[in-house]
Formats: C-alpha cells, sequence, structure tokens
C-alpha cells in the first residue's frame, strides 16, 4: 500500500533518535567539530537505542526485529540532523554488521556477530573508498587475488571511520575484477592504518586511510563464502545511507535558516518578510522534502526486496546535489553569521560537500 | 508505514493509461500542435463524465465489498497516475479530453448534489482570469447583480482554457465589490445563454492543441441556481474565496503531474537517442566519472523522481483527507519550473534534434513552459509555500 504517512513503530523510533539528537548531538555538534572529538557516552547513549542490533536475527545476538530500510533510514536522518559525523560514528557497527547479517555465510553469521551485539558500543567498520582520482566502488582497485586457502588483499583505502579502533572491518576489493566484500581483523599483520585524516566536514568523525599490502585472509572470510556476496546490493544500501545523511543535513539547515530569517530584523521587520529570503525558503522546504523522498523511494524497494540500482542512484545524486544548494541558502539567509563558526551553517555546508563525494559511510 | 512503491493495482493502472496515451495521442501530437484550433475528434471517445455512481444495496457485489477490508481512497493519485501517462503523450491533448475541465473540477468540490447531477454530462470550462486580474485573483471586476430569480453578469474573461470546446463555464464574479474577496463567487454559465459570447481564441506558444480563449458577458442572465456555494457575502471574511481556492489544492498536484509527463517525454527520447549514439546508461558508474552529458541525464532523472514523488505526495494527502495546501503548492512550484528546465535542457544536449521541428523535443519545450505559469505561477507557488512554512499573513509577506 502506497503511503506517505509513518507507522506508529515508526514513529517511535524517529521520536526516540530525536530525543536523543536533541538532548546530546545538537547542542554539542559545534563543539564536537570544532575537537574532532565525539563523546564516548554520546555513542554509547545512541548504542543503546538499538539500531544497529534490532534487525539481526535473535539466533546471532540481535533483538530479531523485521528488517526496514526505512526505518533505517529514518534513524539516519534524525542523528544527521544533529551532526552527521555522529550519525556516520554511531551507526558504524551496521555497516560492518549488516552485510554479514544478509549475506554472509551461517558460519559468519555465528561466528562474527554475537561479539557486536553486546551491550557495549561496539568498534568494526567499513573500507570501500579509494584515494585516487576517479575512485569508484564500481571499479575498485584494491584487488583480491586467491592464493591457497587464502585471499591476498594489496590496495588503499580512505576514509575508513575509526580505523583504528576496529577489531573487524569489511574490506571491499576486486575479485578478478568483481566487486567482493573480506572479513578482515583489526591486527592482520597485512593491514596498515594510517594517520587520522584532516577532512573538510564530518570533522568529528575520526577517519583515516588504510593499506592492505599483501594482507593475507582466509577463503572462509570472504563474505558470502566461495560465490561471495551481491556486492551491488550493499552499495544499494549504501547509496540510500549516504541520502538519509543528506536528508538529515538539509533539514538541520533549513530548520536553523527559518528559524533565523524569522527572528532576524532589518528595515523594521524580520527578513523573512521579503520574498528574496522567503522564496529561498520556500526552496528548502520542498527540496529537503524532495531529498528525503528520494532516500525513501529507493529503501522502499530494498524493503521490498526489489533493485534500487537506479532509485539508490538516484537519491544520492540528487542529496549530493542539494545538501550544497540548500547549505549555500541556509550560508546566504544568515549573512555574515553564516560565514562564522559560532553559527551551524557553515558545517551543514562542509559536512554537505561530503553527501556527493564520500560512498558508505550508512547503510539501510 | 512508509512506502513509496506503487502496489501492483495502481501498477497495472499506470502502464494501460501509458499504452493508452501512446496509441491515441502521441500519434496526433504534431498534428494537432499545427492545426491549432482545430476540434481534435479523436479524443471524443475518451469523453470523461461524472455521473453519480448508483448504490448496488443489497447485491452480491456490494456484500463481497462490505466483508473485505477498508480499502484506502486512492482517487487523487488514481488521478496523478494518470495524468502522468497521458501528459507523457501530449500536454495539450491531455487539456483537451472532454468533459475533465478545470470547470468539472469546482462543480465536483463545491456543487450541491443536485447541480452535480444537472451538470454531470457537461464540459465544465473555468472562467478567473481577466485583463487586470492575472495572479492577484481576488480583483476581478466581473459582476454579478441579483435581478429577480436571475443573476445578471458583466464583464471579461480571459485566457479561458477548453473555451471553444466546452458546454459551460464556472465564471467568478464579485456580487459585492467593496466586500473584496468576500464578495467573489462563482456561477455556472451555459454556452447558447444570451449575453454570453466567446470573443476569440488565442495563438500560443504551446499546448496549441489546447483551445485557451476570451469571453465576453453582456448582461448575461442565469437561473438563481446556478451559483456554486452560498450567496450570503460575509463581511470581511474570505471563508468563500478561500473555499473557492480549495479547488486548487487538489488541481495543482495534477499540474504538477502533467509536468512531470511532459518532462519524462523529453528524458525518454533523450535517452533513446543517447542510446542510438552509443552512451548508454549505468547506474553503478560513479557520476564523478561519468561524461558531462551523462551527467546531466542523470541529474534531470533525479529531478523527475523528485518532481513525482512531491506530486504523490500531495495528492496522497488529498485522498487522505490530510490539509496539503503547501504541498500541493510545493508540488507546482518544483514540477512546473523543472518541466521548463529539463525540456530546455533535452533540446540543448539532443542538438540538431532539439531544433527541428521533424522531432517533439521542440514541442515539449514550448508546452511545458505553460505548467510554471497557469493555476498559479511558480511565484505565486513559492509565495504559498513560504507563508505556510513561516506562518506568515498575505499581508506580512506579500
Amino acid at each position: 500500500m502506497l503511503s506517505f504517512a509513518m507507522s506508529r513503530e515508526q514513529k517511535m523510533v524517529r521520536d526516540a533518535f530525536a530525543e536523543v539528537t536533541k538532548n546530546l548531538v545538537t547542542p554539542s555538534a559545534l563543539e564536537m567539530d570544532e575537537s574532532g572529538q565525539i563523546p564516548a557516552a554520546t555513542l554509547q547513549k545512541i548504542w543503546e537505542l538499538g539500531a544497529s542490533t534490532s534487525m539481526i536475527p535473535e539466533a546471532y545476538g540481535g533483538d530479531g526485529m523485521a528488517y526496514s530500510s526505512v526505518l533505517n533510514c529514518i534513524v539516519l536522518e534524525e542523528l544527521s540532523y544533529g551532526d552527521p559525523a555522529v550519525a556516520v560514528a554511531a551507526t558504524l557497527p551496521s555497516l560492518f554488521m549488516n552485510p554479514v547479517a544478509e549475506m554472509g555465510t551461517q558460519q559468519q553469521k555465528k561466528r562474527y556477530l554475537p561479539g557486536y551485539c553486546g551491550p557495549l558500543y561496539p568498534h568494526c567498520t567499513l573500507a570501500l573508498q579509494e584515494p585516487h582520482f576517479g575512485s569508484d566502488p564500481a571499479r575498485l582497485m584494491t584487488a583480491a587475488v586467491k592464493r591457497g586457502s587464502s585471499y591476498v588483499l594489496n590496495g588503499k583505502k580512505c576514509f575508513v571511520p575509526q580505523a583504528g579502533q576496529a577489531s573487524h572491518m569489511l574490506v571491499a576489493a576486486a575479485v578478478e575484477g568483481r566487486g567482493a566484500l573480506f572479513i578482515v581483523s583489526g591486527d592482520n599483520p597485512g593491514l596498515h592504518v594510517g594517520a587520522r585524516e584532516r577532512n573538510l566536514g564530518l570533522r568529528a568523525l575520526d577517519t583515516c586511510g588504510v593499506t592492505l599490502q599483501d594482507c593475507e585472509v582466509p577463503e572462509e572470510d570472504r563474505l558470502g563464502g566461495a560465490e561471495g556476496c551481491d556486492f551491488n546490493r550493499a552499495l544499494q544500501k549504501t547509496r540510500v545511507g549516504m541520502a538519509a545523511l543528506g536528508a538529515g543535513i538539509v533539514r538541520g539547515a533549513f530548520d536553523f535558516a527559518k528559524k533565523y530569517a524569522s527572528e532576524r530584523v532589518q528595515f523594521g521587520e524580520p527578513i523573512a518578510h521579503r520574498q528574496a529570503v522567503a522564496f529561498m525558503i520556500a526552496e528548502m522546504a520542498y527540496e529537503s522534502e524532495c531529498v528525503r523522498l528520494l532516500a525513501w523511494k529507493a529503501a522502499s524497494r530494498l524493503e521490498a526486496g526489489k533493485d534500487a540500482a537506479r532509485e539508490s542512484y538516484l537519491a544520492k545524486l540528487y542529496a549530493g546535489e542539494m545538501t550544497m544548494k540548500i547549505a549555500d541558502y541556509g550560508v546566504q539567509i544568515l549573512g555574515g553569521h553564516g560565514y562564522i563558526r559560532d553559527y551551524p551553517l557553515q558545517k551543514h555546508y562542509r559536512d554537505g560537500r561530503g553527501i556527493g563525494i564520500l560512498e558508505a559511510m550508512a547503510t539501510v | 508505514m512508509i512506502n513509496l512503491e506503487l502496489p501492483e493495482e495502481l501498477e497495472g493502472h499506470r502502464r494501460t493509461m501509458n499504452q493508452l496515451a501512446g496509441a491515441m495521442l502521441r500519434p496526433i501530437s504534431r498534428k494537432y500542435d499545427e492545426a491549432e484550433h482545430e476540434h481534435p475528434r479523436e479524443l471524443d471517445a475518451l469523453r470523461v463524465t461524472a455521473a453519480p455512481r448508483k448504490q448496488k444495496e443489497g447485491s452480491a457485489a456490494a456484500e463481497k465489498t462490505e466483508a473485505r477490508p477498508l480499502r484506502p481512497a486512492v482517487g487523487n493519485i488514481t488521478q496523478v497516475l494518470t495524468i502522468e501517462e497521458l501528459s507523457w503523450a501530449d500536454v495539450g491533448l491531455t487539456l483537451s479530453i472532454p468533459g475533465a475541465g478545470l470547470g468539472n473540477a469546482a462543480i465536483a468540490a463545491v456543487g450541491t448534489d443536485q447541480q452535480k447531477e444537472r451538470f454531470a454530462n457537461k464540459w465544465a470550462a473555468m472562467a478567473i482570469t481577466e485583463a487586470e486580474s492575472g495572479s492577484d485573483s481576488g480583483s476581478i471586476s466581473t459582476t454579478a447583480r441579483l435581478d429577480g430569480d436571475e443573476w445578471v453578469l458583466n464583464g471579461e474573461k480571459i485566457f479561458v482554457t477548453c473555451a471553444d470546446r466546452c458546454d459551460l463555464v464556472v465564471v467568478w464574479a464579485t456580487v459585492d465589490k467593496d466586500a473584496g474577496k468576500a464578495g467573489i463567487k462563482s456561477f455556472i454559465v451555459e454556452k447558447g445563454t444570451p449575453g454570453f459570447k466567446l470573443d476569440h481564441l488565442e495563438y500560443k506558444l504551446g499546448i496549441r492543441a489546447s483551445d485557451t480563449g476570451t469571453f465576453v458577458l453582456n448582461d448575461c442572465r442565469i437561473p438563481l441556481d446556478n451559483l456554486l456555494g452560498t450567496a450570503e457575502v460575509k463581511p470581511k471574511t474570505t471563508e468563500g474565496f478561500k473555499g473557492v481556492m480549495k479547488t486548487f489544492d487538489n488541481t495543482r498536484p495534477m499540474i504538477a503531474a502533467m509536468a512531470t509527463g511532459v518532462a519524462r517525454a523529453a528524458l525518454d527520447f533523450t535517452r533513446e537517442k543517447m542510446e542510438e549514439g552509443g552512451l548508454c546508461l549505468d547506474y553503478g558508474k560513479n557520476p564523478n566519472n561519468c561524461s558531462s552529458l551523462e551527467k546531466e541525464y542523470y541529474l534531470m532523472e533525479a529531478h523527475l523522481e523528485a518532481m513525482r514523488l512531491l506530486t504523490w505526495k500531495a495528492a496522497w494527502l488529498a485522498d487522505n483527507k490530510e490539509f496539503n495546501a503547501t504541498e500541493a503548492s510545493m508540488s507546482k512550484a518544483k514540477a512546473g519550473r523543472y518541466a521548463t528546465l529539463i525540456t530546455q535542457k533535452c533540446c540543448e544536449l539532443l542538438g540538431p534534434l532539439g531544433f527541428s521541428r521533424e522531432h517533439l523535443a521542440e514541442k515539449w519545450m514550448r508546452d511545458s513552459k505553460i505548467l510554471d505559469i497557469f493555476e498559479g505561477t511558480g511565484q505565486i507557488q513559492h509565495l504559498i509555500v513560504a507563508r505556510n512554512v513561516l506562518k506568515l499573513s498575505s499581508s506580512q509577506l506579500k
């Protein structure tokens, strides 16, 4: 049934994440952005809401709720509304756990999932993006070559969230030109985590480059076993994840600019009373709706078990374009204040740039 | 629960409409672009009638329906799906489908049961705009004066869609100019009424298949009960006017659906030509590694999806009896503007094929422009959206 309204359950989840965002994320977003740190207590608190574990089957330590890509979109948007860096960090375990739960062999699920479904925020991640010009997840330069009963991985990754702390990471590599995922232990001697990267946006998020140098991975740690996994489906889900992060950023920029325009008085009345400003607000209103709807459309297809190659691609592309446009409008509406780091719009502007560029920082 | 996938039933309806539009409208698209003002008789077979549905009480069919859980209303969604498909074939012809005039929507929205019955099989146009009243429809000067048991109308109405082919026109007129918007009422004027004359038809940039005309009302007398809504003028209230304007909450998503349809036509054609030229779309490829042409295409496709989803949302809200004025204006603002931009850009990408009248791309560029103008220009839609989201009155945000 076609529906644009949230169910009671979806509203409950949204409200829970909106609450934690309002209390813990939004008030300290600028501070976290400056310090580059997210308090461990914040991540723990969000972890306790169970976004990453609720849809893992009970047999593997989760709560066994029905898998819902739309619900994951809702969670990501709410957190990203406060700070996309926190949204990425807080849901980071999902980037590892969801592909394992969906596409792993029974043995992989049994071995890797229960350890990550505990009461404490765990450290695991995904390494996909590569640090070269023209980087494209569909055409990976990192290669995995079969040698005996192992795969040997060579290549470079970048923007790997919390790579240094991860006890396991999923590494994307091409096997004979086809995308594959490998479960790599954090202490694998062939895995080298570089220095923390210094990025334009998402500055509270710890990301590192990772080098794989003759990194030997046992063949049973190829996700999905000898046949591999549906790498494209994993990509589709992360594209929608990026779009959902974008939906949060545009809503954040829109809400702040709307409030500011209503309060800022020039020429004797709020600047919102001028069409030049009001029409930008109107555009921000419907474009943030569009970003969300495109993400939900792709998520609806994923949830129905359908292919979402086109929809996820368009959702991410649109979110990338619109985060820039809407954040730009927001900075402009705040004028000089938009350019000052005491106000959040400059952060939306920097964070927004990441939606189009980055891949696989979140999944649905 | 959020679900933006069409159920199979509606998807099937969409496919049927696509086939119908492809078979009946697209083949005559160029013909009526060139034969402006000629009546497209081929469309008579599609005549829409609004005959009230008869209750089949006690019948097996009714019992069967009762036993099943309540099905959601899908009238508006069905309508926007239909309109997108028809407009994909031809917007001008879509506007010319007999019986589907804006006046019909007004009668359906605010007419009494008796009026609905009386005018059930009539094709009803709508006359609002005047030479001096465009977006400011509250300032119209056509008058309606009560004389015994008749209304007497005087004035001139321009830009009336389906002016030549319709059976009757819903005319906006003021019963009390001093009362402002509170004095504006709408009246049903049938063709052939003395004093009611179609003055001329316009020659337009696009949607040439649609007959746009000017009416003159000169002491035109109509029966008392041809008034839509109440005759009472409540001073200093705009309730009645707002009631009439409410019709637009249902019709604006339909214009947005037209915009989505015509933009899709241009994109489909562009894609076909790109593929013939060896440029195949690949949704797996990083957009930053695409050619500029491919990237432009993908972006337009994303905008198209956004136009459609906003339209669906506005229609879905209407089906669920929820307030949708903001969403209706959002859909029209976005879709009207981007249909214009997309059809322009497709002509650019198509190069010579986009400038030649051998192909329809140039026509779609001309056709789409009206969708950002009629039923409230893009600027008016932005004004409505801004007032609603900023919670400002029309005197605060002019």
